[in-house]
């Protein structure tokens, strides 16, 4: 190998230009990462507001109007600008063209164009952000979204647009997956983490087009009417939470489908070993992707639905937990006599199968009507929604991101304070959101700004877990940023994964592969490859 | 098949793409997937009228009596003649007849033009008598309800010119590439995807029609 002079895509063109207007989607998928790395940190600043202001029963620095846009701007930021884009638009980007063994995604320009509309998207929601900001929480519920005297106009007007970057990204994954395998690669021969972006994408192209119309109806209810939420004319406020939830139920597995994907990734490369049950893990992101169409009546359980809905829409969520279990038994079973090797992305694989189980379990309980009576709107749902979001999808997440790093960058970053991160994060989770189960079964209600006396502890004791899980993420800011500048040079495949984009250069060529893969078996082949 | 003479451009297949026939399947998949998004976003109005019709059958009878079925019709006629003459663009560009491809997407766009005049004097008889979205309506109704047809019905019309205004923008678009002789036997994916764009758009109308215009 001759050593400097080799061009990849990081190298082969210069200047912030050829950043701006390339069509790459490695380059593109690495914009992406930025933006969402900045995305999560003002929400993560957010929390942080919040669970100071929350230390003591009564007002300690936020007033009361404040504190709501705090929470919503929490919410909003974390679920619109970082998550739902997280793994498909950033690492998917980066990843699903390689591991098919293509050149490019099948529209570059239009993944392009749909990054920049994320771009636009954003600047709505920051300039939303320093115009009076939205108080009315990331659901928007009329009737109170139409009265609000915040900015809520250019926030939803926000969330549209993000959905249509969502869409286009979601369009242009359906092309690449159906059309641009390399040859030999079969559906059955994609690896997981396709299959499940593939799941993935057909939630975005069929959900978030009704959370657009949703929002814009919100739009126009609240500048020349149109009657629909509004009771006084015949309307009825909850046909918004219908239709809010039509999407953002689906978009629930928008943001957990791509995390179940990664997993499936790191559990066979770290454990040496073919994945157990692979097709009925490629199926089970599809039947997740169905139902999940399926069970939004069960966020208006206490609505005024009625209790016949009620009682199909709780069933309908525990079918979710079948394909769910499916997976997390097959991960487990794959674990089973294999190679293990507790490098950095599979101690955020562990932690993601402890917290996703904790999540998934909790929202049984939230599913079953009698129970959901006692612990709606409260922490006990926030403490569930955490578990599978940030306990789920932040984990697989930074799992991803560890594993495919050394791609990206050619750069490998330090395993100690990996693990060290990994670790803090880990156990600064937990102290945050378990505590906040046990609030919520006390009866602590969710977005309340003063609270009664005895819960002061437990709120105490979930904010100084918040500053274990900050240190988490601030140790791994530090290594990361590290590694681009004094990292050890990445090989082309440091675990041994046996996907196509460790095949590629490290990092890869501009156009990929320097010939056409040619794919003759499954993407975990261990036993053929000498394991 | 091939193209023959001066008169048009040869396409290069783009570098990420193995053949043309890769790039055009991927295309066309493309775009019916936008289409399917395209549906799903008009659906939950069609939830909203169906739910409101079913509550308050009376106030949409009325409603839908203050709409003037005569220049719903013609505008139905109009766009489903204008489809047709889409289908007769997308075929010319399929068989290399510049001439008549730009002429058939010419007459297309005049009839997208005449939709959108008569719906304008259609708003404007509207807005004469009072008819205007709910926070501003003040025209005399029997039932209450009134206003929450006409607030269906001003965004549902309201997107649907929005998308006629911007296929319309998408024609010139391929007017210009096809006076440029981009489109020929070999290479017309643009034409046929703006084609299946301005067949959705109508689609919409045809349903909207008899929503809006014939409850009596």
């Amino acid at each position: 190998m001759s050593t400097k002079t080799i061009k990849n895509y990081l190298n082969c063109e210069t200047g912030i230009m050829s950043w701006l207007t390339t069509l790459d989607h490695k380059r593109i998928g690495v914009m992406y990462l930025l933006f969402i790395a900045i995305s999560f940190g003002l929400g993560g600043f957010f929390a942080l507001a919040l669970r100071m202001e929350l230390l003591t029963p009564t007002q300690l620095y936020l007033t009361a109007k404040q504190y709501n846009q705090a929470f919503t701007l929490h919410g909003a930021v974390m679920v619109f600008l970082f998550i739902i884009p997280s793994i498909p638009a950033a690492l998917g980007n980066f990843v699903l063209p390689l591991q098919l063994g293509a050149k490019d995604v099948a529209f570059p320009r239009l993944n392009l164009a749909s990054f920049y509309v994320y771009v636009l998207g954003a600047a709505f929601a920051i300039f939303s952000l320093f115009n009076g900001a939205v108080d009315t929480g990331w659901t928007f519920y009329t009737p109170y979204s139409t009265q609000s005297d915040t900015s809520v106009i250019s926030m939803t007007l926000a969330a549209f647009i993000l959905g249509f970057s969502s869409i286009l990204t979601g369009v242009n994954f359906i092309a690449t997956i159906h059309k641009m395998r390399a040859p030999g690669m079969t559906w059955f021969r994609m690896p997981l983490f396709v299959w499940a972006l593939y799941a993935t994408a057909i939630i975005q192209i069929l959900a978030t087009p009704v959370v657009g119309i949703t929002l814009l109806l919100l739009i126009f209810e609240s500048t020349f009417g149109v009657g629909i939420f509004d009771p006084a004319l015949g309307g009825d406020p909850i046909l918004f939470q219908h239709f809010f939830w039509f999407y953002s139920h689906p978009a629930v597995y928008i943001m957990v489908l791509p995390a179940m994907g990664v997993m499936s990734e790191l559990v066979t490369t770290f454990c040496k070993k073919n994945i157990f049950g692979y097709k009925l893990i490629a199926y089970s992101s599809l039947a997740i992707a169905i139902i999940s169409f399926l069970v939004w009546g069960h966020h208006l359980f206490l609505s005024g639905q009625s209790s016949y809905a009620n009682m199909i829409f709780s069933l309908l969520t525990f079918l979710v937990g079948i394909p769910s279990g499916i997976k997390v038994f097959n991960w487990v079973t794959t674990m089973y006599k294999g190679t293990i090797d507790l490098k950095t992305p599979f101690l955020y694989f562990l932690s993601f199968l402890f917290l996703f189980c904790i999540g998934g379990f909790t929202g049984m309980f939230l599913g079953a009507l009698s129970v959901d009576v006692h612990l709606h709107d409260t922490y006990f749902v926030v403490a569930h929604f955490h578990y599978t979001m940030m306990g789920g999808v932040v984990m697989a997440f930074l799992g991803g991101l560890h594993y495919w790093w050394p791609k990206m960058f050619g750069k490998m970053y330090s395993e100690k304070w990996g693990r060290i991160a990994a670790a803090f994060v880990f156990v600064g989770f937990n102290w945050v959101f378990f505590t906040q189960f046990i609030l919520g079964t006390k009866g602590m209600p969710r977005r309340y700004y003063n609270y009664l006396d005895q819960f002061q502890p437990l709120h105490a004791f979930s904010t100084m877990g918040t500053f274990v899980l900050g240190t988490g993420f601030i140790i791994m800011a530090v290594y990361l940023i590290h590694s681009l500048f004094k990292g050890e040079k990445a090989p082309a495949n440091p675990w041994g994964g046996l996907t196509l984009e460790w095949v590629a250069d490290t990092p890869p060529d501009h156009h990929n592969f320097h010939e056409t893969p040619t794919v003759t078996t499954g993407p975990y082949d261990y036993e053929k490859a000498g394991y | 098949m091939a193209t023959t003479g001066t008169s048009f451009i040869k396409h290069e297949v783009a570098h990420h793409f193995d053949n043309a026939e890769q790039e055009f399947e991927s295309a066309k998949l493309g775009m019916w997937a936008f289409m399917a998004q395209e549906i799903l976003f008009f659906s939950a109005l069609f939830v909203a009228y169906a739910i409101f019709r079913y509550l308050y059958p009376e106030a949409f009878l009325e409603a839908s009596s203050l709409l003037s079925w005569k220049m719903g019709a013609f505008n139905t006629a109009v766009l489903i003649t204008s489809s047709f003459t889409m289908v007769m663009a997308v075929n010319s560009a399929q068989t290399s007849q510049k001439k008549k491809t730009f002429n058939f997407l010419l007459v297309t766009i005049l009839l997208a033009a005449l939709f959108l005049v008569v719906k304008y004097f259609e708003y404007m008889s509207k807005f004469h008598h009072g008819i205007f979205p709910p926070n501003y309506f003040n025209a005399m109704a029997v039932f209450e309800q009134v206003p929450i047809f006409f607030g269906i019905y001003f965004v549902i019309t309201g997107l649907h010119a929005l998308h006629i205004l911007i296929g319309i923008g998408l024609i010139i678009w391929i007017m210009r590439r096809t006076a440029r002789g981009e489109f020929h036997a070999d290479y017309f994916t643009p034409v046929e995807l703006v084609g299946l764009y301005w067949h959705f758009v109508d689609l919409v109308w045809i349903f909207l029609f008899p929503l809006l215009y014939l409850v009596g």
